[in-house]
């Protein structure tokens, strides 16, 4: 069994718990990350908008390219050492939630943590790009709480009850 | 591409040859200014001031994403005014990046503080941006007192971004890893570099007091940093000419002598109409809203060099009315107005990959409301000073 572990910057370190709770020990762990197109596309676009600086080689948009290069490979290194067992680390680019879903193909379990407004329970708490992945999912799905999940009473009051 | 059509615009004779050698009497001084402020830059970060920046937002955020936003909004709003927006675009935001990426913090809400400040944060000085320096020129004003009616409006505009900042990326802000220690040495502060920004800062201000123009405090400047690298051999004399961009250069001469042809033949009969006269509060926010749409659409430049000699008529009021709209403007649109986004889709650039609903989304709360506290402060401003 394939168990795929989908880290995202900021809430990782609970994914990784939950491999190390939950996923069997004879499982293969692949940690994932995936950086998008959209950080370093700001930067190009900004560029862009200076209008008339020619020089193709200082568009700060390849650098933030290289950079984040290096900044997923530093956080694949932190959440193997916090997994203390074997693993694969795995990165891709691309559209993040597309590449989730691919890499989760013939997977175990697709470990992900929620990404959306965490002060509550419900539907917010899952951002898009967590939606994309849990709806599209080729593979059972364990999602968890970056933090311990709020209570229960910040779920509203149910509708009045319709005969 | 505005070289030639410079050159046809003369040969057709589109423009009278004495007017287009006008407009770059005019441009001349500018330009130059424009030079050295790209010098100082430059050296500033070859004297690593921006990597030191980096550092101290890193320690002073510890890895916290709401601290290390403000932390953001202070430094490139600083850098922007003093170093131009370039300076903010093309040096800081990598650092930005990469000091996000290194302390567990997403680096997206930074990343377009970034890009956003160095529009909103460019209306300080003379020197923060391009249009600035063209507006100088044709208001008038003293640097000191540029810099004086633009205080509130640059202070109302960055206040109304971080709100909207704050609100709108709350998710992205809330997302914090146990921050890894911070092995990195203690940063180094370039000292030189920061002194002699200072030094430049104190000259803008005595050389308006006594009449000289600031363009040769901001050359001063350049020269010393440049001269510094020079003498110990970093820097070659090919570096320093590169470094002040002079194909640049060549391309906003060029854009002036275009667009005065534009200009002479009807656009300013028929921007004349539409254009608000006046200096009062509905007025001034008529002029800065026509210019953030103008900005939209051709790109900031050209937008102000259009405007300028419509508004200059009017008083500074208006001329500063139309630089708080095309700098705030540019929030707006992907890559800074519509030209820009259709040509790079024509020449098939970059794949840009940003998710234009989010950008679109974000400019239409941030531009809107930080362009009215601008004017508004402008407007406060006037009657005040």
């Amino acid at each position: 069994m394939r168990v795929i572990a989908w880290l995202t910057e900021g809430t990782w370190p609970a994914c990784v718990d939950a491999v190390r709770a939950h996923a069997p020990r004879a499982a293969e762990v692949v940690l994932l990350h995936v950086s998008g197109p959209d950080v370093p596309g700001l930067a190009h676009g900004a560029f862009a908008g200076l209008l008339g600086r020619g020089h193709p080689e200082r568009d700060p948009g390849d650098l933030l390219e290289a950079l984040g290069g290096t900044s997923a490979a530093r956080l694949l290194d932190a959440a193997a050492e916090r997994l203390g067992r074997p693993c694969v680390r795995e990165e891709r680019s691309g559209r993040v939630e597309r590449e989730v879903v691919a890499a989760a193909e013939g997977a175990g379990l697709l470990v992900l943590a929620r990404d959306g407004d965490r002060s509550r329970l419900g539907p917010r708490s899952l951002g898009p790009a967590v939606r994309f992945a849990v709806d599209h999912a080729p593979c059972p799905v364990l999602l968890v709480w970056p933090e311990p999940a709020p209570g229960l009473a910040t779920i509203p009051p149910a509708p009045p009850h319709r005969p | 591409m505005a070289v030639p059509a410079a050159g046809i615009a003369v040969a057709t004779g589109a423009i009278p040859l004495d007017h287009a050698r006008a407009e770059a009497e005019r441009l001349g001084p500018v330009v130059g200014f424009l030079a050295a402020v790209l010098v100082l830059a430059h050296f500033c970060a070859a004297e690593g001031l921006f990597q030191a920046c980096g550092a101290w937002m890193a320690r002073w955020a510890a890895g916290r994403p709401v601290r290390l936003l403000t932390a953001v909004f202070a430094l490139a709003s600083a850098i922007t005014a003093v170093l131009s927006l370039d300076a903010t675009i093309v040096l800081l935001t990598p650092v930005v990046f990469a000091t996000a990426a290194r302390t567990g913090v997403r680096p997206k809400p930074h990343v377009y503080a970034c890009t956003h400040l160095s529009n909103t944060a460019s209306l300080l000085l003379p020197v923060s941006n391009l249009t600035n320096l063209l507006a100088f020129a044709a208001s008038g004003l003293s640097f000191t007192g540029f810099a004086a009616l633009m205080a509130l409006p640059w202070l109302a505009a960055i206040a109304v971004e971080y709100v909207v900042f704050r609100r709108f990326f709350a998710r992205d802000l809330t997302a914090a890893a146990p921050a890894a220690p911070d092995t990195a040495a203690p940063p180094r502060m370039p000292l030189f570099a920061v002194v002699t920004v200072a030094c430049t800062l104190t000259g803008f201000v005595v050389a308006s007091a006594f009449g000289v123009d600031p363009a040769w405090v901001a050359a001063a400047g350049a020269l010393v940093l440049a001269g510094r690298a020079l003498a110990r051999r970093t820097a070659t004399p090919l570096t320093v000419v590169r470094a002040a961009a002079p194909a640049f250069l060549a391309f906003v001469l060029a854009l002036g002598i275009v667009v005065r042809a534009v200009v002479d033949n009807g656009l300013a009969g028929v921007l004349g109409h539409v254009l608000p006269g006046g200096t009062g509060l509905p007025a001034l926010l008529g002029v800065a809203a026509l210019a953030a749409a103008l900005a939209n659409l051709i790109n900031n430049l050209p937008a102000v060099l259009v405007l300028l000699p419509l508004a200059a008529p009017a008083g500074p009021g208006a001329v500063l009315a139309v630089l708080l709209g095309v700098n705030i403007g540019p929030n707006l649109t992907y890559a800074g107005s519509l030209a820009t986004l259709l040509w790079r889709r024509i020449v098939h650039q970059h794949e840009h990959g940003v998710d234009l609903g989010e950008f679109t989304r974000l400019g239409l709360i941030a531009v809107p409301s930080s362009l009215a506290a601008a004017v508004v402060a402008l407007w406060g401003s006037l009657q005040v000073l």
